[in-house]
């Protein structure tokens, strides 16, 4: 029996992703997140960057662009200044977000347009054979830190927050629902939204990190992972080495396509 | 009396968009095109149409062709150094055979170089800048008037053979202000990208007896639910590494511009038909050549200019039959000696090609290209 979130998939499965890619379980908390959303099919654009996360935008049935390497948001921005009624989601990895595509994301997040964005963060390069980027953890290695990562990672909710996204969350593909109702959420959310999909790369980031195994990087989420609201109730000491998950910012702020669409509405009746 | 309008050619290229039916312009300030996005911000909310900044050239290209796949008429201006900038999405637009234009007005190079002074250093990069095989369209206008009229041109181009078109002005002809001579009331004709004939089983890269695909727009409805990429692809869409397939991809982005070099290819004769000289020029240096011959002919010496309007697709068939008997073909350019290689390259070998360059900053003077012509025993 297929689920009921498959009629968002083209025919065009298998996917490239490797065994243990925890990138088809974001596919169906997105999904899964259409179906509840209520979107219709024809009315959904979905952008996606460079790497193994942007093959994503292949497999599912919309109207869909497979950009270049961190291009994804300001594609999305044109389209979505041009064609306000349609859903926009972009999908980056987290190279693709926060290196490459750093100065887009940045710049997205300040203008507040209406976008959801979900970074498919697995903390390394997958599509090139596993080279560190710039969410892959202090100390951890990766093949171009062989012995072990001396950059300082971005926390990638602090980076949105900072640079004025208006709705920031994070979930992890061994919290599905949850993931998937942050998805729904930020798409409902009236400006720039984004939402840090935790998941993992046995591949390219356990392989080089002692965590091959699929199953044992699955429970290192479960444990690490605490949600913000259980989290309050947690001593810092109690948090120390924990990733919090849910929703960090959720404020109201003028978008940036009404606020055109306003500019325009003002010279209607003539000349100012 | 009627009113003389005096107009910059940057002002120009605005009012050519707006007549060509562009509705959004995203760019990054940069000298000397800023003009253009100061325009576009100021005119096009009072017109319903869109403008946006953004953060850097790179993301300039990227909102043009997000604009361009949902339907949209988009451009872009730039210089030089933002120019390099956006070859990474110029090659993006040619893979996905996405329609807009670009505006690039050339400055003084390489790098930051001379920001305000002319120089046309980028007649090459316009053509191979971005990586990988294809063919492009660049126009070359040499005054505020043809400014307006290339702009339209360069939107019906891009539309009719779904390629990103390229305005390449020189610093000189962006800022130059003088008599804009187009009818009140000009209607131009506008040339959209054609639609599939049904909807259904559409294959938006498919291949069709022009070279060009029928475009429907993502986000509308019916067929529209396909995929773009700039992964080399089928008719589909999709990535695809089959060679046949991929050799037909190619080749297509090529021929579907370079076979119709005679209908895309613009060029000026002026006193062309008896001359023994010819000077072949675009842009500023062609205002220089012009009236050098002009006053060389008042002299009763047999000079003529072939201006090239269009520089790529490079007009071969054209050039050489203009180059063949002339006693010398000179190309004054404010470059090293860019597009005189493709003279040299189609111009019979009995004639002698010589290359006049100058990169100073500074514009040619007719005075100078005479001089040249003598010292070089042509005259």
């Amino acid at each position: 029996m297929k689920a009921v979130y498959e009629k968002y998939f083209r025919s065009n499965l298998p996917h490239i992703w490797c065994a243990g890619c925890g990138h088809g379980t974001v596919m169906a908390a997105y999904a899964l997140a259409l179906e509840k959303l209520g979107y219709d099919k024809n009315d959904v654009l979905a952008i996606s960057g460079i790497g193994c996360s942007s093959r994503i935008t292949g497999y599912l049935d919309s109207s869909t662009m497979h950009t270049a390497h961190g291009r994804a948001l300001p594609v999305a921005s044109g389209a979505k200044m041009c064609e306000p009624r349609l859903k926009v989601f972009v999908f980056m990895g987290d190279g693709d977000c926060t290196a490459i595509g750093g100065n887009h994301f940045i710049h997205a997040c300040r203008r507040n347009i209406d976008i959801t964005a979900i970074v498919m963060n697995n903390n390394i390069y997958g599509m090139t054979g596993g080279q560190y980027s710039p969410l892959t953890p202090y100390g951890k290695k990766a093949t171009t830190a062989p012995y072990g990562n001396i950059d300082h990672s971005f926390d990638l909710v602090e980076l949105a927050k900072g640079a004025g996204a208006t709705y920031v969350a994070r979930g992890d593909v061994s919290h599905m629902k949850q993931l998937s109702d942050l998805i729904v959420e930020g798409a409902q959310h009236k400006g720039f939204s984004v939402i840090e999909a935790m998941t993992p790369c046995p591949t390219s980031f356990g392989r080089y990190n002692k965590t091959p195994d699929p199953a044992q990087m699955l429970q290192i989420f479960r444990d690490v992972t605490v949600s913000v609201k259980r989290a309050e109730k947690m001593t810092a000491e109690e948090l120390e080495g924990k990733i919090l998950t849910g929703v960090f910012v959720n404020r109201e702020a003028p978008e940036y396509v009404e606020d055109y669409q306003k500019l325009i509405d003002s010279f209607q009746g003539g000349d100012k | 009396m009627a009113k003389v309008k005096l107009l910059q050619g940057n002002q120009a290229c605005l009012e050519g968009a707006i007549s060509a039916g562009a509705d959004f312009f995203a760019g990054y300030p940069i000298t000397p095109s800023s003009e253009v996005a100061e325009q576009a911000a100021t005119k096009f909310p009072k017109l319903g149409r869109k403008f946006m900044q953004m953060e850097d050239e790179i993301a300039s290209m990227a909102a043009i062709i997000g604009a361009s796949a949902v339907g949209h008429k988009a451009f872009t201006a730039t210089s030089g150094p933002g120019f390099s900038l956006m070859q990474e999405l110029l090659g993006y637009a040619a893979n996905a055979e996405l329609p807009l234009v670009v505006v690039n007005v050339m400055r003084g190079g390489p790098s930051t170089g001379l920001p305000t002074l002319p120089a046309q250093g980028d007649v090459q990069q316009v053509r191979w800048g971005t990586h990988g095989d294809h063919s492009i369209i660049v126009l070359s206008p040499y005054s505020v008037t043809e400014v307006y009229y290339q702009t339209i041109r360069a939107f019906n181009l891009a539309e009719q053979y779904r390629t990103p078109v390229i305005l390449l002005m020189d610093e000189v002809i962006g800022h130059l202000r003088e008599r804009f001579d187009v009818p009140e009331g000009y209607q131009p004709e506008i040339i959209n990208r054609k639609a599939p004939e049904s909807k259904e089983n559409y294959l938006p890269f498919r291949n069709t007896e022009d070279g060009v695909p029928p475009f429907i727009a993502l986000g509308q409805g019916e067929g529209s639910r396909y995929h773009i990429t700039g992964l080399t692809h089928g008719e589909s869409g999709f990535y695809s590494s089959n060679p046949q397939v991929v050799d037909q991809f190619i080749r297509r982005l090529s021929s579907k511009i370079e076979d119709h070099v005679d209908e895309i290819a613009e060029v000026e004769e002026c006193y062309t038909e008896d001359a023994e000289i010819l000077l072949v020029a675009y842009g500023c240096s062609a205002r220089a050549s012009r009236a050098a011959v002009e006053k060389l002919r008042a002299q009763g010496q047999k000079v003529g200019l072939l201006r090239l309007l269009t520089l790529w697709p490079f007009p071969d068939k054209l050039v050489a039959k203009h180059c063949a008997g002339k006693k010398a073909v000179i190309m004054p350019e404010l470059n090293l000696g860019q597009m005189v290689r493709e003279v040299q390259r189609v111009c019979p070998s009995d004639v002698p090609v010589k290359s006049f360059t100058k990169i100073d900053g500074s514009l040619f003077t007719p005075e100078e290209i005479i001089n040249f012509m003598k010292k070089g025993g042509c005259l």
